[in-house]
């Protein structure tokens, strides 16, 4: 029911994006203002977007620029001061805080730029704790965090270790697991390598490419272009506005789907330097 | 969420800083064991009073003179007025219906000499039917006969106090007092009985007391009286003591010539009334004590909603990251709640273990009487439960209101 109505909801759309499939995402006109002293603040100022089930999206933009109001709307943490943003086909910017937090617990999986993991708890428990609260009983909870560990990449070898015994890139493939636990349909990460070195963020790129490969969802937010090069499709965000939002002309190796636009592979490690921060963008009007 | 769940979290927030939540226990425990305590020594000190009324006399009244007004407008004090007489006795021997037994008594304080020893101890004049009023029991030989009595033979029967201080603890080689002689007030009397001990304290207590016949007592000792000092009257049944109390006073007031009840010179005490005075101001107290671990109860109870508080603040990023993993308000104010709970009725188990240790060995060294009851488990128990929601209730209110964004933010 809810698959069909995302269908008719894509189609109605008429599909602006150049990805197949239905959009599982899609924002009109989004507006959310903070009230600041006796000014407003408008921190989306008119966002339109279709996200197709399946995509690989990068939101970039400079601090301020509103991309975290936008991912926080798109998490279901917060909703809109105007405009409407249907999720699977449910129009989210009209629930509840508890009906939000169904929506979370059900459909979307977060990962944190500052990791987020239960201090003195270990790996497992870290990875079952959405299934706590969705009432998963814990025989079936050991089975499916093994199943997620696996896919975030962790080692068996940690799985017993507490969280502040991990290095950060293992702390992040943690949540990682989090986050797929409840298999989501959408994956959402919040500057997901923005505490970790390079080399320890490559391999957490690495695995959300290979997450995307499988078919997961993954909306991802960035500064930086050499991690939003990773992604099919690259949103930047200026002042509450989009401000282009193309298809990313490079993509990785490890992707295993074929986009538009997808030229060479390339190893993960190659040298990318700000140059493609530059490169040509297709600016879309917004 | 699952119920376990709730408890297992709980449990794991609380394990995770043992000290800060040891010592928020200790707070309640201190006032839970002390409100225990402090009951079980009072319903304790309740039981003592009342059974050591009832053993002088479950059913006993008591009439005694009243103000002496011979002349003037003096007062000599309740008790001194020489009104009551052997006579009064027989009139409500024979007049007064609903009567099991009736003792008349002349008392007085002299210095008791026995060879081994000598005391200073109130000598009751009375009659054979005074252990029965007075539920008096003889250990050893026999009590005052009727005979001795009309005979105003010279003999004695000792409390068991007095024989101990006159003649030694028989179990560590006292004399055996049977057969003495003992001289009280320079009259020779012969010890013919020992009451049992009866473990009163106090003044009047039976077993510090010796007991003669009345007729020897007013002959020689009282010099040549033939007034009375009291009256013990033990009514048949306990319903029936308030009609032996009015036809007692109907009586004497007529005996007595008195037409208002209010110039009386006799009182009619009724040892009921007597027990129920002081069993409600031993309850008076030891509610008051009660009341002040009480206080202490509450302060515990700020020191819990302080340490959920200080939790709360400190576990904002996680309360965030469970709201964003899909918990709602509910399920964050349950596991707080759960918490302040779970606290507050562990501290409520070893308060009730602790109080009761207390209550047991001021029992058991310090010689006061006491008595953990039902109730005051129960009142333990619901008290440290209510505390906890009371006080939890609002840090964990704070904690499920949490913006989720802001409290992943937080610092």
């Amino acid at each position: 029911m809810a698959d069909s109505t995302a269908i008719e909801a894509g189609v109605a759309a008429g599909d602006r994006r150049t990805a197949s499939g239905s959009p599982m995402i899609r924002c009109e006109n989004l507006f959310k203002a903070y009230a600041s002293g006796t000014a407003e603040t408008l921190a989306l100022a008119g966002v339109s977007l279709d996200i197709a089930s399946g995509e690989y999206v990068a939101i970039m933009g400079p601090s301020g620029s509103g991309k975290s109001t936008l991912m926080h709307i798109l998490g279901a943490l917060d909703t809109p001061t105007s405009g409407e943003y249907w999720f699977e086909g449910q129009n989210v910017s009209e629930l509840s805080d508890d009906e939000l937090a169904d929506v979370r617990r059900t459909r979307i999986g977060f990962v944190f730029q500052s990791f987020n993991l239960l201090p003195r708890a270990t790996v497992v428990r870290n990875a079952v704790l959405p299934l706590v609260y969705a009432g998963i009983p814990p025989r079936e909870r050991q089975s499916r965090a093994e199943r997620a560990l696996h896919m975030a990449g962790l080692e068996e070898s940690l799985w017993s270790h507490l969280s502040n015994q991990l290095s950060g890139g293992e702390i992040q493939r943690v949540a990682i697991a989090r986050a797929l636990i409840n298999d989501p349909a959408l994956i959402l990460a919040d500057e997901p390598t923005g505490n970790l070195d390079t080399k320890t963020g490559e391999i957490i790129l690495e695995a959300f490419e290979r997450l995307h490969a499988e078919g997961h969802t993954i909306v991802l937010i960035t500064h930086e272009s050499v991690v939003a090069d990773h992604a099919q499709r690259t949103i930047r965000l200026q002042d509450g506005r989009i401000v282009s939002d193309r298809m990313n002309g490079r993509r990785h190796a490890f992707a295993g789907r074929h986009t538009p636009g997808q030229t060479e592979a390339k190893p993960p490690m190659a040298a990318e330097g700000p140059v493609l921060a530059m490169e040509p963008q297709s600016e879309v009007p917004t | 969420m699952r119920v376990g769940d709730i408890f297992t979290e709980s449990l794991r927030a609380i394990s995770a800083n043992k000290a800060r939540s040891g010592l928020t226990v200790l707070g309640i425990v201190i006032g839970i064991a002390s409100v225990i305590a402090l009951l079980a020594i009072g319903q304790g000190s309740t039981n003592s009073i009342t059974s050591s009324i009832e053993s002088t006399g479950a059913n006993l009244l008591t009439v005694a003179p009243g103000f002496s007004r011979t002349a003037g407008p003096v007062s000599a004090g309740r008790g001194s007025a020489r009104t009551l007489t052997v006579d009064d006795a027989t009139a409500i021997a024979t007049d007064v219906g609903q009567i099991a037994a009736i003792a008349p008594e002349v008392d007085g304080r002299y210095q008791v000499v026995a060879p081994s020893g000598n005391t200073n101890t109130q000598v009751i004049g009375t009659v054979s039917s005074y252990p029965e009023v007075h539920k008096v029991t003889i250990s050893e030989g026999t009590f005052i006969s009727d005979v001795e009595n009309q005979n105003a033979s010279r003999v004695v029967v000792l409390g068991s106090t007095v024989a101990t201080d006159l003649f030694g603890d028989p179990a560590t080689g006292g004399t055996d007092p049977i057969g003495q002689t003992i001289r009280i007030k320079s009259a020779r009397f012969t010890v013919i009985g020992v009451t049992a001990s009866k473990g009163g304290t106090g003044f009047n207590s039976p077993d510090d007391a010796i007991y003669v016949p009345l007729k020897a007592a007013q002959r020689f000792l009282a010099g040549q009286t033939t007034y009375l000092s009291s009256i013990g009257v033990e009514a048949a049944t306990q319903g029936a003591m308030t009609q032996v109390q009015t036809d007692i006073t109907d009586l004497l007031l007529s005996r007595h010539k008195i037409a208002d009840s209010a110039t009386a010179d006799f009182s009619v005490i009724n040892q009921a009334d007597l027990a129920s005075a002081l069993s409600s101001t031993t309850r008076t107290l030891t509610l008051l004590l009660a009341a002040v671990a009480g206080i202490s109860l509450i302060v515990g109870g700020i020191g819990i909603m302080n340490m959920m508080l200080t939790t709360v603040t400190e576990r904002t990023r996680e309360i965030g990251l469970r709201k964003a993993i899909g918990a709602k308000r509910r399920d964050v104010s349950v596991q707080f709640l759960v918490e302040a709970v779970l606290l507050t009725f562990s501290s409520g188990i070893i308060g009730i273990i602790l109080g009761w240790l207390v209550a047991l060995a001021l029992a058991r060294f310090g010689g006061y009487q006491s008595q953990v009851t039902v109730f005051s488990i129960v009142l333990a128990f619901g008290v440290s439960a209510l505390i906890g929601i009371v006080f939890g209730y609002y840090p964990a209110r704070r904690a499920a209101g949490l913006n989720p964004i802001e409290a992943l933010r937080y610092e």
